[in-house]
């Protein structure tokens, strides 16, 4: 199963490990995962590797009951789209974190976390989730 | 371009088809549809089949060769079209330009789907697949957890509810009761869905389309041969499909379905007519707030309200704008391969009135709008009597 493919995982450690994207350095904007091409720009400027801020905030936010195959486990478990500080937009679990706390416009911060655990032999996937910032 | 129609049609039932094969699910719509029209197999010129995730639901895939191999239609080309839920309404578009462009005469476009052949969480992780594989599936995000994502953000700025979501719910399982071919023949209320338990907050099992097993097909031709060979022809007077970005993470916003809105504006334009000409419309409502957002985006009500025009029963069968008549995904069933081309057949057989029990009075021009994943296909096309 492509979850456990050790050269995804190998390929994956600077994206899922640290937070890599990249950004045009023309431009400015910044991209995660990082993009072969800039949907807007085309050709012009140059993308470059860069590591995206820690911290970001809840844009919307759901509790998931059922969870896709390697989460049963796992839940119930909060998934939201956060908003980090260079407004890059992206889709994570939140954690370790009071109930009453995780809310739309929360700030969340970066932690390092296993993700999923699909069979016995296969690798583990690690990467980030986020927790709510005190 | 030439004028399309479609002259025959074929569903199998929808459900969980447990006695049945993937191949003979195909096989059962594609001789219906056959015999529907009063064509024979060696008219056909050519095969467009939607499917999703076979490879995931029943462990095969070149599906074009077998669709061809199980009908006896070979050799004629066959080809598989996917785009996730939207595959079978993108492989009725593919069918319309082929007729259209003059390069083949009669093309059979079919969909399937054999979903119930695995567990449930195997069958969350293949539709997981509609999505980004990479940074959704991969955190956990399930189907239902993307569009409750939208929903959460469609309640918070519209001030859309729970109750209204259900709405949704209640009136496609009213419409399904009457739709022999659907899934589901129960009745629900409002309070049913709202105590049927989150799979992802807000949204409930009962707000969600089921896992099903089911087949769909249709015969296109030119809409002048049409005409002699049967009245029943039914034109296809756009077809429109329009992207937007595979992840939710990248979207302009969360309350809107930019890709639907596009290609629904270009099937209105390409057919010269407004959404208030629009007699009866099948919109992908795999999820209840995914229709919600389908009748703003295809301008039946303005942006925000779709939750309040559904609970007015604006959307009923006697309402204002009829809206997913053969039940919907949520009440007949969401084989995903399967779901774009059966939406076809609703409209056809509204428009030759025969959809008995659920007819829309005066239907005219019935429209179509199939979804893949999140938002990141729409496929829309406008059909009226030949």
């Amino acid at each position: 199963m492509v979850q456990n493919s050790l050269p995804l995982h190998w390929r994956k450690y600077p994206e899922r490990y640290r937070l890599e994207g990249n950004i045009n350095e023309e431009t400015g904007e910044a991209f995660f995962p990082a993009r072969v091409v800039d949907p807007k720009q085309g050709r012009k400027g140059k993308l470059v590797p860069i590591e995206m801020p820690r911290i970001g905030k809840i844009v919307s936010l759901t509790e998931v009951y059922v969870g896709p195959q390697g989460f049963e486990k796992e839940t119930p478990y909060f998934l939201a789209l956060i908003e980090l500080e260079n407004k890059v937009r992206m889709l994570t679990q939140i954690v370790d974190s009071p109930k009453e706390k995780i809310k739309e416009g929360a700030k969340v911060k970066k932690v390092f976390r296993k993700i999923s655990d699909i069979d016995e032999e296969g690798a583990i996937a690690y990467g980030y989730k986020f927790k709510v910032e005190e | 371009m030439r004028s399309v129609s479609i002259v025959g049609v074929g569903l199998t039932k929808f459900g969980e088809q447990w006695e049945k094969s993937f191949k003979e699910l195909i096989a059962e719509a594609g001789v219906k549809a056959i015999q529907d029209s009063g064509l024979e197999r060696k008219d056909v010129n050519a095969v467009y089949g939607g499917c999703m995730a076979s490879g995931r639901f029943v462990g095969q895939e070149h599906i074009g060769a077998l669709i061809a191999d199980q009908l006896g239609l070979n050799p004629v080309p066959s080809t598989r079209v996917e785009a996730a839920c939207a595959s079978g309404g993108v492989a009725l578009r593919m069918g319309y330009m082929a007729v259209a462009s003059g390069i083949h005469d009669i093309v059979a476009v079919g969909g399937v789907e054999k979903m119930t052949e695995v567990s449930t969480e195997d069958a969350g992780f293949a539709l997981g697949g509609a999505g980004d594989q990479e940074t959704e599936l991969f955190v956990g995000a399930s189907f239902p957890a993307l569009y409750a994502l939208m929903a959460r953000k469609h309640m918070k700025k519209f001030g859309t509810t729970e109750e209204q979501m259900a709405s949704v719910a209640v009136k496609n399982h009213g419409n399904a009761v009457n739709n022999k071919y659907a899934q589901f023949h129960r009745e629900i209320t409002i309070d049913d869905v709202m105590k049927s338990g989150y799979v992802s907050s807000p949204l409930k099992l009962l707000d969600c389309s089921p896992i099903t097993d089911g087949a769909a097909a249709v015969l296109l031709m030119p809409t002048e041969q049409a005409k002699k060979i049967n009245d029943k022809a039914v034109e296809i007077i756009a077809s429109t499909q329009a992207s937007d970005t595979l992840a939710l993470a990248d979207r302009e916003n969360l309350y809107e379905t930019k890709a639907a809105k596009i290609a629904g504006k270009q099937a209105y334009e390409k057919a010269g007519i407004k959404p208030t000409d629009v007699s009866f419309a099948e919109v992908h409502d795999c999820f209840t707030i995914a229709e919600i957002m389908a009748i703003e985006s295809l301008g039946f009500c303005p942006l925000g309200e779709g939750g309040k025009f559904t609970e007015q029963g604006n959307t009923q069968i006697s309402g204002q704008i009829p809206i997913n008549t053969s039940g919907g995904l949520k009440g007949k069933g969401h084989p995903v391969g399967a779901t774009g081309v059966a939406q076809a057949i609703e409209t056809y057989l509204q428009l030759n009135g025969e959809a008995g029990k659920r007819q829309v009075k005066d239907a005219e021009i019935g429209m179509t709008h199939n979804v893949g994943g999140s938002g990141a296909t729409a496929v829309v096309h406008l059909y009226k009597k030949a």
